[in-house]
């Protein structure tokens, strides 16, 4: 296992946080920047499709460079129901694991703390069901 | 135009921390969320770095009065915990857990081809889209 490796990722996603909140002013959050595409103001859509195609690229070339091509084990249906979950929740929670993790824990947000406690909360419950509970599979 | 650069800069570093982190290998996050099995504690030290690197850049930045490039900071206002929050987190955690994909991750993965990732970020995007009209039917 690699720790080093972890830590410097996650060292690397709190600074690009940070970069983006003094350069644009923004929080980087994923889900929210994906649900504020939804808009005709230029400026407004331009730095959100710049930070997602960004994102694209710099997670692709370190994919490729670590030969990185794992997929999910969750089947077809599972995986529908798992991205409208994700879509739905964190649209109506107001944020994601960049969102309230990263960018609200950063802030000493009390809302995003609650929003850490209750989405990692089931999302370990959710695993310890599929994992370890007889007859249930995902 | 010198903003879009630098939001597209600021998501590459992004993108590249998740793939170095290997939050965008969904089996990675599956085992660090399965504290009752094989658990996998790598991902505590991504947000350890990440939260620990916000704490004390974020403090920095806002000490300032304004942003580089543009002409205020854009902050949540929200402050109550109510129940959009609490519920929302709760079905993100469960879509979470059951493929082992964030969106940040997902959107990664679905760029660099991962069919799993691919048919995820699709339904993420109609459940999101879904959220959007349901409140737009109330009043806010």
């Amino acid at each position: 296992m690699n720790f080093g490796s972890a830590l410097a990722g996650g060292v690397l996603i709190g600074l690009a946080a940070a970069a983006l909140l003094l350069f644009n002013g923004r929080i980087a959050g994923i889900s929210g920047i994906v649900n504020g595409l939804a808009t005709k103001d230029r400026d407004e859509l331009g730095w959100r499709i710049a930070f997602l195609l960004g994102l694209a690229g710099g997670g692709v070339l370190v994919m490729k460079l670590t030969g990185q091509a794992s997929a999910s084990p969750a089947s077809l249906p599972v995986l529908l129901l798992a991205g409208l979950l994700v879509g739905f929740g964190t649209r109506l929670g107001s944020g994601c694991t960049s969102g309230h993790g990263v960018c609200g824990l950063g802030r000493l947000s009390l809302r995003s703390l609650v929003a850490v406690i209750a989405f990692m909360a089931a999302a370990i419950l959710t695993v310890y069901v599929i994992r370890h509970v007889p007859g249930a599979t995902a | 135009m010198t903003r879009w650069l630098a939001a597209l800069l600021a998501g590459a570093v992004f993108g590249a921390g998740l793939a170095l982190s290997r939050m965008t290998d969904p089996n990675i996050v599956l085992g660090f969320l399965d504290v009752a099995g094989d658990f996998d504690p790598r991902l505590a030290f991504v947000l350890a770095g990440a939260v620990v690197t916000t704490l004390i850049a974020f403090r920095l930045v806002l000490r300032r009065g304004r942003p580089w490039l543009a002409d205020r900071f854009r902050l949540p206002l929200a402050r109550t915990i109510d129940p959009p929050l609490v519920v929302g987190a709760l079905l993100f955690g469960v879509g979470w857990g059951l493929a082992g994909y964030c969106p940040g991750p997902a959107l990664v993965g679905a760029a660099a081809g991962v069919d799993s990732a691919l048919i995820f970020v699709a339904a993420m995007l109609a459940g999101s889209l879904l959220q959007g009209m349901t409140s737009r039917g109330r009043a806010t």
